[in-house]
């Protein structure tokens, strides 16, 4: 199965250094907040950007969900800060 | 009518009001955001999610058409960098019913702040730039448009 492509944006894309990356497929019932956790365990920029889950929300192939939504078969995860439009 | 666009470029208020006129309603109602130069503020950056924007701003419009008896809706959202004094978004709504009018576009504008993939960054004179944080009465307002 393809690779799971993350997106950042906003202060996460900052403070990690890229825009998007991809990553090894997690398992589907794997929740994005435990993705998330894995990524923040990097270190560095990436704990910095992740390391406090209540300050991000989350797309899943661009519609918004819950941080405790599984992936499943989606092909993107998009992780960033509340958004700020209007 | 129905239009959402998100673009870099300024446009032209009396023009959208003008094609909303046209729709043959009889009321119109518009919001337009301009770019405050608070505190010494000298630019804001709007980053925003592409392959999101135009089909979640294009379902908080759908869901308008659903609640009032709307005639035509335009949306503009810009982002990039923007000065004081720049227009940021547009909404505009047409109906036959001044209520729907008004309350469609007011629906629409708490919707896009809460519920459209853009991030604001703050650029300051003094050299100083902050992402702007979303605001707990913003998320209230677009939650009040459900009770």
């Amino acid at each position: 199965m393809a690779p799971l492509n993350i997106l950042y944006f906003a202060w996460v894309r900052e403070a990690i250094g890229r825009d998007e990356e991809q990553v090894e497929r997690p398992s589907a019932d794997m929740p994005i907040a435990d993705l998330i956790a894995m990524l923040a365990a990097r270190g560095g920029g990436y704990a910095q950007a992740l390391g406090d889950p209540d300050r991000l929300r989350a797309a899943l192939d661009q519609h918004f969900v819950p941080l405790d939504t599984p992936i499943g078969t989606a092909r993107e995860l998009a992780i960033f800060p509340p958004v700020t439009g209007g | 009518m129905t239009q959402v666009s998100i673009q870099t470029g300024d446009f032209d208020t009396a023009t959208e009001l003008a094609a909303l006129e046209n729709c043959g309603g009889g009321g119109v109602a518009s919001f337009t955001g301009v770019v405050r130069g608070d505190d010494g503020l000298i630019a804001l950056e709007l980053q925003h999610y592409p392959a999101m924007t135009l089909a979640q701003v294009e379902r908080i419009v759908e869901d308008a058409m659903t609640r009032w008896p709307l005639l035509g809706v335009r949306v503009i959202h810009r982002f990039g960098r923007l000065e004081p004094g720049d227009r940021i978004v547009f909404v505009g709504t047409a109906s036959r019913h001044r209520t729907a009018a008004l309350e469609s576009c007011a629906f629409l504008i708490d919707w896009l702040k809460s519920h459209a993939p853009f991030w604001k960054k703050e650029h300051f004179s003094d050299g100083e730039a902050r992402w702007v944080d979303a605001r707990a009465e913003d998320e209230a307002k677009a939650r009040d448009w459900l009770s």
